[in-house]
């Protein structure tokens, strides 16, 4: 089994939280893992991107190739769209809907939307609005953690975990505010596909 | 053995702490920075181990060189370009009698994510007739900074350990081992191998030429060079280094035949096991992460018999990093796209986009004092019919973009200076040279000492945040209060030394600061003022942590 991700979003929205709790989610599961970040100049509200890549046999390289990402997980619609190249023909896109504009010439939303619904598979999670639900603005990211969660080769309670020893240093408000934002964004999105085994592999 | 999730950067840092490390000495670089970062995360725990910041990336190596005259085993940590500012020290240490393991940890950048060129390093390793190690995985990573230190010891040279952006930002799980202990004191005996007078230079050299052999008798024995023929498949045979193995791997099984192959991690080049590659295929394809050091070394200049496919002649691109994809070509695979249709029958979905899609280059952050610092500048040049700002490397570069579209060169740390002084020495005028506070630390004091003692007519504008911002906020090496201090030192004269606060409310009156020392006839200074916004943010979090 081999599933590549490509995590999408702007500089400062959290994507390298995304990655790392998802990677250590794959962990728990005794996936092998790597992930590839940017740093530096590109993290300053521009573009930012990471790979991450989960198998149960070795990996050799850091970075998805072309046509291969089972997953495009966005923080933002527009991200989204610019790595379409990675996805695999029946890959899917899971984004938040809220645009980040954060430049001049940002497209009308609808014009986003309507290109993401041309995608043979994608979801919309209006995840700003659930992480307010959840108690944080901050919390987004893990709305979209919980988003992509039907989809990803892991189960959810090691998800969950990860994102508890994440935010454990931080309080215990904070993690229940986390644990809320995963939950609803899992609602959100349903329970994706394929992800019904959670129960077989706890068996 | 424990397992650690760990950046390719943090598995070098811990594989240097096992190596049992006295001290380790870097200036900040994307993507080497977070080596040090790490080691000063646990330099408490790892018993007296000293992990400090440096002026520049040649101070931090001569500090590392006196480590190892000691007897002491030390780390120094830079990004490719910061190897070109260390290339004196460095390339001179290769002739001392190198005692405690000294490793130089380079950090390339194919690509140019966070940096002015794509330098390879292996090159300079080349010049200094040293031994590189060049990992492909993290666990690699961590095993060859361990046998770095042993080779720096065993053959008392200073050794180098290549990254790239793609290992060095890359996490994977990491099994680390014992940690050893640090060396004693123990000061090099013989005075001879630590003095580059021509004389002893001479003798050193020889001996350093006379050890090549046994570098190579390395290179070709040790496990990290494997070949591997596959006698019934001559069409072609590939050699790959560092991050190529990763993607030709990748990649391989989609190929009717394995193809003989061998890869290289560790420098000198294994001439004899190339040779015998060559000897059983029509035609060589090179997959190597960087320039083309291989590859040169293979066409030369002689006619040859075995074809080459690399960068020179365009197989695999010459810019740019390795993708999975971008290798595919000269291992004669079609590419992943039309695999991915051809598996599921056909019927490509339609994903020509509608939209143009509007990129979103880096910027300054809202409320960045550098924002204010350049709209004062934009109003006190506006009046002049021609100018010239000369900038430099930092978050401030980003001033060439819109909206400030403020400075108007980059070259290398410092150079805005130096710049600067020619420019106003030629006849133009006025000249403005924008640098940030750790960059003039770095390489700006030099080229001002030059332009006092030329007087040139310039201005410069020190954008003081007080802080290494781009790189992650690293600590700057003199607290800002001393900065001024420091510019009267060199001789600018007092009264042309000006300190503003780059805050919205003050841009009219900053600009008329800027504009008056732009008329002056002579050096002038002028120090802003004023926080990264990301820096305050930090601290915040670490009172209230701490609280």
């Amino acid at each position: 089994m081999n599933y590549d991700v490509i995590l999408a979003g702007v500089g400062g929205q959290g994507v390298l939280s995304v990655a790392t709790a998802i990677a250590l989610g794959a962990m728990k599961d005794g996936l092998e893992v790597r992930q590839s970040e940017v740093h530096g100049m590109a993290q300053r509200g521009g573009a930012v991107q990471a790979h991450l890549r989960l198998s149960d046999g070795p990996i050799y390289g850091d970075l998805v190739g072309r046509a291969s990402a089972h997953l495009i997980l966005a923080m933002e619609p527009l991200e989204g769209l610019r790595y379409l190249v990675y996805l695999r023909p029946d890959g899917v896109l899971v984004s938040a809907a809220e645009p980040m504009k954060n430049i001049g010439n940002y497209p009308e939303a609808e014009q986003v939307y309507s290109e993401i619904r041309r995608l043979p598979d994608y979801r919309l999670v209006e995840a700003a609005a659930l992480a307010r639900q959840a108690g944080a603005a901050r919390a987004t990211n893990m709305v979209m953690v919980g988003a992509a969660s039907g989809f990803l080769p892991i189960r959810q309670a090691s998800l969950l975990e990860a994102i508890e020893e994440r935010f454990a240093g931080k309080g215990e408000d904070v993690v229940a505010v986390n644990r809320k934002a995963f939950a609803l964004g899992r609602e959100a999105v349903g329970n994706g596909r394929g992800k019904e085994d959670d129960k077989e592999k706890q068996a | 053995m424990p397992e650690m999730v760990l950046l390719g950067d943090e598995a070098l840092a811990m594989g240097a702490i096992d190596a049992g490390i006295t001290a380790a000495y870097a200036y900040p670089g994307t993507p080497s920075s977070e080596i040090m970062e790490f080691l000063q995360a646990r330099a408490a725990e790892s018993g007296a181990l000293v992990a400090q910041w440096c002026s520049n990336e040649k101070t931090a190596y001569e500090a590392a060189v006196g480590v190892s005259l000691v007897g002491r085993r030390v780390l120094v940590s830079m990004k490719h370009v910061g190897l070109n500012v260390a290339a004196d020290p460095f390339v001179n240490s290769a002739l001392l009698d190198i005692q405690g393991g000294l490793v130089l940890a380079v950090a390339d950048d194919p690509g140019m994510h966070s940096s002015q060129n794509e330098q390879d390093s292996r090159f300079y390793a080349d010049f200094a007739r040293i031994i590189c190690l060049e990992p492909r995985h993290q666990q690699e990573v961590y095993a060859m900074t361990l046998e770095a230190f042993e080779l720096s010891e065993r053959f008392h040279i200073p050794v180098m350990l290549r990254l790239v952006t793609r290992i060095a930002h890359a996490r994977s799980v990491v099994r680390t081992g014992a940690r050893r202990a640090q060396n004693p004191l123990h000061k090099a005996a013989q005075k001879a191998g630590w003095m580059l007078l021509p004389s002893t230079g001479r003798v050193l050299w020889d001996r350093l030429l006379a050890q090549q052999g046994e570098f190579l008798a390395y290179t070709e024995s040790c496990p990290h060079n494997p070949l591997e023929i596959n006698e019934s498949f001559t069409e072609f045979g590939v050699i790959t280094t560092g991050l190529g193995w990763n993607y030709y791997m990748e990649n391989l099984e989609e190929l009717p035949q394995r193809p003989s192959h061998l890869h290289i991690s560790a420098y000198p080049l294994p001439v004899e096991k190339i040779r015998r590659l060559a000897g059983k295929v029509r035609k060589i394809v090179v997959l190597e992460e960087g320039f083309y050091f291989l590859e040169r070394a293979l066409r030369g200049i002689l006619p040859h018999d075995v074809a080459i496919a690399g960068k020179e002649d365009g197989a695999v691109p010459r810019t740019g990093e390795l993708t999975p994809d971008n290798v595919r070509p000269a291992m004669g695979l079609p590419a992943k796209e039309a695999v991915a249709l051809a598996a599921i029958g056909g019927g490509a979905p339609d994903r020509s986009p509608a939209l143009t899609l509007p990129g979103r280059p880096p910027q300054l952050c809202a409320g960045c004092p550098h924002r204010d610092s350049y709209d004062a500048l934009n109003l006190a040049v506006a009046g002049f019919e021609h100018k010239l700002v000369t900038s430099d490397i930092g978050c401030y570069t980003l001033g060439f973009l819109p909206p400030h579209e403020a400075i108007e060169t980059c070259l290398c740390m410092g150079a805005s200076v130096g710049m600067a002084k020619g420019a106003a020495q030629a006849g133009f005028h006025p000249v403005v040279a924008v640098i940030g506070d750790s960059t003039f630390l770095h390489s700006g004091v030099s080229p001002l000492v030059d332009a006092v003692a030329a007087r040139a007519s310039m201005t410069l504008l020190i954008l003081d945040n007080s802080t290494t911002a781009m790189t992650g906020g690293q600590q700057t090496i003199l607290s800002s209060s001393r900065l001024e201090q420091l510019v009267l030192g060199l001789g600018v004269e007092p009264e042309h030394v000006k300190l503003i606060v780059p805050l919205r409310k003050h841009t009219e009156e900053n600009s008329r600061v800027i504009r008056q020392e732009m008329e002056y006839p002579g050096v002038s200074v002028i120090i802003a003022l004023r926080d990264c916004i990301q820096t305050i943010k930090e601290k915040k979090k670490t009172r209230e942590a701490e609280t």
